[in-house]
């Protein structure tokens, strides 16, 4: 018989065997990324004392010890409160921190800090890497870091030369002597400046902007090398001494339990099989072998049950239909919250001659990162825990160790590799994640274990992007100019759906893209009916804006339609007060050529026409033009244009690179992406049936970044939510049929 | 068994039906060779067979016994493959990284079977997915070591 596993508390209960071969040895070559993690910890001397000293401060971001270490032969190590997935937050921290500390990003070595307080950089006191807030929010610590480091640098110089810090300078990488013409690599000086005092914060001078070195340059990626070259390790790649390989079987839907196994002694007996173990809502099985785990937990056979009526997760109901409840939602009744309300609506639309209405909608979504989620635990001998998983908080994610484990977080270390891909993915969300499952195994075989989810698996149990029916009316005045506009939207955003509950104060992650437009349009209301929804819901690459920005700015062009005007000319006139994002939009119709919207012929003899969409998402503004033809019956998306205005940037290169990756999945989501559930099953559980946009369906991109000075926005997200609603109003231009809802794959054209 | 995996000879005890992908992974540790579907959907798991591009998450070990497989480990031993590596920096490809193994094996798959490929050509090849978007960057790459311009053609 198997060991029924309740939770992870059961198991620590149990008296602990030895655990068998848990060697220390350091677990990886010397690859660049992931291979130091092991064992750091803040150095040794009055530093450290100091470092838990300044945890009681407010000042953010100034232990200095805890986030760099230079070494011997110059090489900065840098610990970054942020992880890296793709979006260069690596690259860009070096650029930041080496631009103040005068060390050329090229010398970096960036790694994910563990969990702790030294690591809050962000101005609202977090640490997650989500919301595009990296840099923005910690740009100005993350500078004074690096000058820190150099002030602390610069005084173990002078003491070294025996001259006053005030005669001595620095050039990249090393102390400088003017004077005597004599000079000191940092390399040289690290250990003793690390243990000096850190200076007052409020003590060093950040470098003049205008003197910017690799702040504002195209600097290459610390990780290209690595990920050219098959070097770099995401969690699904680590290996410990001694470790087992997992896989599971979930339970089909969310909240169902374990009854009883079919076919126990038939798996066990399977080869490779070390182990069965049944799990809350799932069934595992562990081997020497990947494969061995994963072929053998498929074979099982589980009667499963129906959720208990205290089931502690959202169980999912037998008679589901996605289709059904967006069918529900789109004439949802019940009481409203305003998120924006101005003006008179309800006299506006009274009294108006022409009003319109439409109702719109949008899909589900996985997040479809490449990787597929994998934990690796591993017991220690001394009882404290060592977890390697991806995420985007890991004290959030040590904190709910704890709980689950009743261990204290100081005896749980966190290890955060490389994510291949994330897109919101990563985020604590109960039931969507590994490493519950890979503790308790973990325990339970007295080895350290990794467990890896399918890609059948994760689909199974990933959170989905929200869906929403949105109600609009609108009001025009003589002139054909909207005077009215209101958005009801029947939706439950992600905050509330991981709360499982309203919260007191309405969701901006439901209504975020919907509110916030700085249109003049003079009474407005934008509301939430509350819908709560059998599906987990998650956050997904521009959280609401990408789905609220694509039903307003298609409703927008219903208006501009109805009142007989030019969408582009429409948006103009609604921004005629606003010279920022005036200079936006006429900054992406240049780059457009010319705002055409067609119908038109192009050279190759092909009807295209386009369409232009705003969005100001995540403290960036963006406006994109889409251009698009029909072919063999689906849409073409030839061409997108985008502007985009972050007030400032740190890299160029990889602001364009994240524009590309956002139209990519905007285009995604708009042309081909739904995740359908029929008799509360997901339709899709892979690749085959749940298609992202291949090769042949990315559009040529042109960006135009505009650094208008204004406060730093952000760059991961805001380049999404206008990519949809630009190609819809495209389509619905071209082929006079409106688009209402995504994706455009279950719209047929002629 | 006996494999020639990156012109050396392994030993693996492993069933006749495993993929060559977990037989990368986990018997022999070179995990560059990546994990997406295990359904040769996504194309993460791109080896070479004799110079041909492979789905190694559906191509059984039995069936590479005594053909040379060449995986991402040993790209750079390779002058093409070099390049590509060269080309895929030089052009910034990469974003998560995840899926860039199997590109870069595709891409020199492409361009050692045809050198000069057309724009036709480097588009049936150039298939794997990548959710990061990082189409247009494999497309200029792929272009410039094909000779052709980098940017689309009138697409």
């Amino acid at each position: 018989m198997s060991v029924r596993i309740k939770s992870a508390q059961d198991v620590l209960n149990w008296p602990s065997s030895d655990p068998v071969n848990l060697s220390r040895r350091r677990f990886l070559t010397g690859t660049a990324v992931g291979a130091l993690v092991l064992g750091f910890g803040l150095p040794l001397g009055t530093s450290r004392v100091q470092a838990a000293a300044a945890a009681a401060s407010t000042e953010l971001g100034i232990q200095v010890p805890a986030f760099l270490e230079i070494r011997p032969d110059n090489t900065v190590r840098l610990l970054c409160p942020f992880m890296e997935g793709g979006q260069g937050t690596f690259t860009a921290m070096a650029q930041i921190v080496g631009e103040e500390l005068d060390a050329d990003p090229s010398t970096f070595l960036v790694e994910s800090a563990p969990p702790g307080e030294a690591y809050v950089v962000l101005e609202n006191g977090w640490r997650i890497t989500g919301g595009s807030m990296s840099v923005r929010m910690s740009y100005p610590v993350m500078r004074r870091l690096g000058a820190l480091a150099r002030a602390m640098l610069l005084q173990a110089g002078a003491e070294k030369l025996r001259v006053p810090v005030s005669e001595l300078s620095t050039e990249p990488g090393k102390v400088v002597h003017i004077a005597s013409s004599r000079s000191i690599a940092y390399g040289e000086l690290a250990q003793r400046a690390m243990d000096l005092p850190v200076p007052d914060p409020g003590s060093v001078q950040l470098r003049d902007p205008s003197k910017f070195r690799w702040i504002g340059q195209p600097v290459k990626r610390l990780d290209a090398y690595d990920k050219s070259t098959g070097k770099a390790l995401y969690s699904i790649d680590l290996k410990v001494d001694g470790m087992l390989h997992a896989a599971v079987q979930h339970a089909p839907r969310l909240g169902m339990t374990v009854g009883s196994l079919r076919n126990e002694d038939q798996v066990r007996g399977m080869k490779g099989v070390h182990s069965v173990h049944l799990l809350p809502g799932a069934v595992a099985v562990v081997a020497e072998r990947w494969w061995h785990a994963k072929r053998a937990v498929e074979a099982i056979q589980v009667n499963w049950q129906e959720p208990a009526g205290d089931s502690k997760v959202r169980p999912m109901p037998a008679d589901f239909s996605s289709d059904e409840f967006l069918k529900q939602l789109s004439v949802a009744q019940g009481t409203s919250r305003d998120a924006e309300k101005e003006g008179d609506l309800a006299a506006s639309l009274a009294s108006a001659k022409t009003t319109l209405e439409a109702t719109y909608q949008n899909q589900y979504l996985h997040h479809a990162q490449l990787e597929p989620p994998s934990a690796l635990a591993r017991f220690n001998t001394d009882g404290s825990l060592e977890i390697w998983l991806p995420n985007q908080a890991p004290d959030m994610f040590r904190a709910d160790i704890a709980k689950r484990t009743g261990l204290d977080p100081s005896r749980i270390t966190v290890h955060s590799p490389l994510l291949g891909g994330f897109f919101g993915r990563h985020f604590l969300y109960d039931s969507a994640s590994p490493y519950p499952q890979a503790i308790a195994l973990a325990k339970a075989v007295g080895r350290p274990v990794k467990l890896i989810w399918s890609r059948e698996e994760e689909f199974l149990r990933d959170v989905l992007r929200p869906v929403a029916a949105v109600r609009f009316r609108a009001a025009l005045d003589d002139d054909g100019m909207p005077v009215a506009i209101e958005a009801i939207s029947a939706t439950e955003g992600p905050t509330e759906a991981i709360a499982g509950k309203q919260g007191e104060k309405i969701d901006e992650t439901a209504i975020e893209g919907l509110a916030g437009k700085s249109y003049a349009i003079a009474n407005k209301r934008i509301a939430q009916i509350y819908v709560k929804g059998p599906v987990m819901l998650g956050y997904w690459r521009s959280v609401g804006n990408s789905l609220n920005d694509f039903f307003y700015e298609a409703f927008l062009d219903e208006v501009a339609d109805k009142g007989g005007k030019d969408p582009f000319e429409l948006r103009l006139r609604l921004l005629r007060d606003n010279p920022r994002l005036t200079k936006l939009l006429q900054t992406a119709g240049e780059l457009s050529g010319g705002w055409k919207r067609g119908p038109f012929i192009a050279e190759d003899g092909t009807r295209r026409a386009r369409g232009v969409a705003m969005a100001s998402p995540f403290g960036t503004h963006t406006a994109v033009i889409a251009e698009v033809s029909i072919e063999n019956g689906q849409v073409k998306v030839h061409d997108i244009w985008q502007a985009i205005d972050p007030g400032s940037i740190v890299n160029p290169a990889i602001v364009e690179a994240q524009v590309n990756g956002a139209v990519s999945l905007g285009l995604s989501q708009v042309l081909v992406e739904e995740a359908v559930y029929i008799n509360g099953k997901p339709r899709a559980r892979n690749y085959d049936l749940y298609p992202i946009l291949p090769p042949s369906r990315m559009a040529r991109v042109h960006v135009r970044v505009i650094e208008s000075g204004e406060k730093m926005g952000g760059i991961g997200e805001p380049p999404l939510p206008a990519v949809a609603p630009a190609v819809a109003n495209a389509v619905s231009q071209l082929t006079g049929q409106r688009i209402r809802s995504m994706p455009l794959s279950r719209y047929t054209f002629t | 068994m006996e494999l020639r995996i990156n012109q050396k000879t392994y030993q693996v005890d492993a069933d006749d039906d495993t993929p060559l992908l977990w037989v990368i992974r986990d018997d022999l540790g070179m995990t560059g060779t990546k994990y997406g579907c295990g359904l040769a959907q996504c194309g993460a798991c791109s080896v070479l067979v004799n110079g041909n591009i492979v789905r190694s998450c559906v191509t059984p070990v039995s069936g590479v016994i005594g053909l040379e497989v060449t995986t991402i480990e040993a790209i750079e031993t390779d002058e093409l493959g070099k390049r590509v590596v060269d080309a895929w920096i030089e052009h910034q490809v990469a974003q998560c990284g995840y899926c860039q193994s199997g590109q870069v094996m595709a891409a020199t798959a492409l361009l050692k079977q045809t050198p000069k490929p057309t724009d036709a050509q480097i588009s049936a090849a150039m298939v794997n997915l990548c959710r990061c978007g990082t189409y247009n960057a494999i497309h200029a790459a792929v272009h410039e070591l094909a000779g052709l311009p980098a940017q689309k053609e009138g697409a």
